[in-house]
């Protein structure tokens, strides 16, 4: 090597300016440059109007999401080199983690409490956009990638549920995938090209550990880069609102660096932290190696379609799994198209009388779905009322009819009864049909004993 | 003159007049059409069920006729079966899939039905539903019987919606 020219600066100075492209002086202008020449800060924008900053607005959710999706890639890497997807490997292969591989446990259950706690954020993220009316123009479309990548991490969720290949998984996958089957013509046919075979086998192992692995991790990055994107083309967060404010169409701008990145990075350290800590606390749940011979008693779906098995335990499978799921995304998918009440953008349920009928929808939600458990438990009995009916008419179309009646009495209720605009009777409806959709899933998980029996939590007998 | 000069500047803002371009449009179209179609059909087969001989899929001897005596239910796990003869001498090969939400359904000897442990569904000896949620029959492999012995062949799944006499295959 040539000796050093003294008019340059030293090697590592050299490499690290060309890495950054411009220095970094702390001045406004430096980092206004900064955000826009860094590959990750430039997903911001320059600067950003301060009230969008408002903890309380966002909850950080939208951030959490995309933290756990970079948690659970780093740490999916790893599990990725330790495990086997064939049926008589696998099991010794998560054993192994425990055992054999160092950090092997820990570096498991941040996978599986970051996977299970992904679900719950982005459905909390989808609640606040829907609660501050931010679906509404210009980021309709923007909704709709999200509900996409709703369903994408549910998906992930549910492919990556099977991998261990315990009794947990082998069940919980065989009653999940059988939903499929009642697809109307094709349900077997999709169950089929899904499952590899007619039911859960090696070349079920090996396409859903393809699907979790490499599928459906690029599908949610590329739309979750057409997320953050289109977050800034609709020209950044919809702006939060008073409920009594006048409505802002400008505020005072703040620079991105660091009066957002500072906050992010802040929240970001706490959300590792507590994953790590909990991560070492509580390990994730392995139970015997599957058996296909025996069915453990109950056998559960995973606990975000336990809302669904639960449906299907009260209406035929075709309406209770099928229909009430798609008319529900439907309807969820459509919203910003039907409800573009521009007055409510940025205000948390959207009135003052809106924040009382949501509370109100909350309550009744519970209480009739309860009821309804209940009552089908010990006194309704569609089948038997009407014999000689097709069940499908009996036990699915029929109660269906009376299901949408009763929510269009609701909607219609709400407008006269309480003089509510339309925007507020439709978020009336809204947190009944979700409230009636998280009743179903709580009962679900925590009050169905042995035989799918209505039960108290603790009456139930642990399975293992 | 000049807006005939732009025409080549931005030809795909302005409508077209020649036929011709059109004509090549369509085909492009359409190209990509079949190519979009040929891809997703590639993908789909490519996931198609493989099945491999001896395993589960292909076809099981089960053994000698008079092996399985009147009125008996003969599991065979590898096969995902239960081998049932009737009173009359007939045989079933019932899928051991419970046709509501798939677990392995026990078969009760004491009370002579198929219990489901999931959801409580109860099917009688010919796989017929006594209790739902199932909504139909335990489904069928097809038995056949040469040289007094009985094959079941597991590839296919036969659905009914109820149990008729033509299901029984007899020696
Ligand atoms: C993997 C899942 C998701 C990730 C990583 C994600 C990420 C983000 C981030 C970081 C933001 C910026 C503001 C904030 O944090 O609230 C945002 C905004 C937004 N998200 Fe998501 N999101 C996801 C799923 C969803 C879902 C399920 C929906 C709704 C169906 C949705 C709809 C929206 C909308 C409309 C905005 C703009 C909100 C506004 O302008 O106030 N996203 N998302
Ligand atoms: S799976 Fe057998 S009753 Fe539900």
């Amino acid at each position: 090597m040539n000796t050093p020219n003294n008019s340059q600066p030293p090697l590592w100075q050299r490499v690290w300016r060309s890495a950054v492209r411009e220095p970094f002086t702390g001045d406004r202008r430096s980092r206004l440059r900064l955000v826009m020449n860094n590959l990750i800060l430039h997903l911001h924008p320059a600067q950003v109007p301060a009230r969008t900053l408002r903890f309380t607005y966002t909850w950080g959710l939208g951030g959490l999401a995309a933290l756990l999706v970079v948690i659970l890639g780093a740490t999916g890497m790893l599990l990725e080199t330790a495990y086997t997807p064939s049926p008589d490997k696998a099991y010794t292969s998560i054993l192994a983690l425990s055992t054999r591989i160092w950090f092997g446990q820990f570096v498991r259950n941040v996978h599986h409490w970051s996977g299970n706690l992904m679900v719950i954020v982005v459905a909390l993220h989808l609640l606040r956009v829907f609660f501050t009316g931010a679906f509404r123009t210009p980021r309709e479309f923007n909704w709709l990638v999200g509900i996409t990548l709703l369903l994408l991490t549910v998906v992930a969720n549910f492919t990556g549920y099977l991998l261990p290949w315990d009794q947990l998984a082998y069940w919980a996958i065989t009653v999940g995938s059988s939903i499929i089957v009642y697809v109307p013509f094709v349900g077997t046919g999709l169950s089929n090209i899904l499952l590899g075979g007619p039911e859960i086998g090696p070349a079920t192992l090996l396409n859903f550990y393809a699907l979790h692995i490499s599928i459906i991790p690029i599908a949610i990055f590329g739309l979750m880069s057409l997320h953050f994107w289109r977050v800034r083309k609709d020209g950044g967060l919809s702006l939060p609102r008073g409920v009594d404010e006048p409505p802002v169409s400008k505020d005072e701008n703040v620079l991105t660096v660091a009066d957002l990145v500072r906050p992010e990075i802040i929240w970001a350290i706490v959300a590792l932290a507590a994953i790590a800590l909990w991560s070492a606390l509580v390990n994730a749940p392995l139970e015997a190696l599957a058996n296909p011979d025996a069915s453990p008693n109950p056998a559960k779906a995973a606990w975000y379609f336990m809302g669904i098995q639960e449906l299907l335990l009260h209406f035929h499978p075709l309406v209770g799994a099928i229909v009430v799921p798609l008319l529900g995304l439907l309807g969820l998918a459509a919203l910003p198209y039907i409800d573009s009440d521009m007055n409510s953008v940025g205000i948390y349920f959207r009135s003052r009388r809106g924040r009382w009928l949501a509370l109100f929808s909350v309550a009744v939600g519970t209480w009739l779905t309860a009821l309804y458990i209940v009552l089908d438990e010990f006194l309704i009995d569609w089948v038997g009322w009407l014999p000689g009916i097709p069940t499908l008419l009996s036990n699915g179309v029929l109660p269906l009819i009376l299901l949408l009646l009763g929510i269009i009495g609701y909607y219609d209720g709400i407008r006269a009864g309480f003089r509510a605009t339309k925007c507020e009777a439709g978020l009336s409806v809204f947190m009944l049909v979700f409230t009636g959709f998280v009743v179903l899933t709580l009962v679900g998980v925590f009050f169905r004993g042995a035989g799918m029996k209505l039960m108290f939590p603790w009456e139930i007998i642990p399975t293992h | 003159m000049t807006d005939q000069k732009q025409t080549p500047a931005a030809p795909e803002h302005l409508p077209d007049p020649t036929p011709r371009r059109d004509f090549l449009r369509l085909g492009l179209t359409a190209l990509a059409g079949v190519a979009a179609v040929e891809a997703g059909a590639i993908s789909i087969g490519f996931f198609l069920p493989r099945l491999n001989e001896g395993e589960f899929g292909s076809v099981f001897k089960c053994g000698a006729v008079d092996k399985f005596p009147n009125g008996s239910v003969t599991p065979f796990n590898e096969g995902r079966f239960y081998l049932v003869r009737t009173q009359e001498g007939g045989f079933l090969a019932l899928y051991r899939k419970c046709t509501h939400l798939g677990c392995a359904v026990p078969w009760d000897q004491a009370k002579k039905q198929f219990i489901c442990p999931c959801h409580a569904s109860v099917f009688d000896q010919t796989g017929a539903v006594l209790n739902a949620p199932a909504p139909r029959p335990l489904d069928l492999f097809a038995v056949t019987i040469a040289n007094n012995q009985v094959q079941v062949d597991t590839s296919r799944a036969i659905s009914r919606d109820r149990f008729d006499q033509t299901q029984v295959v007899y020696p």
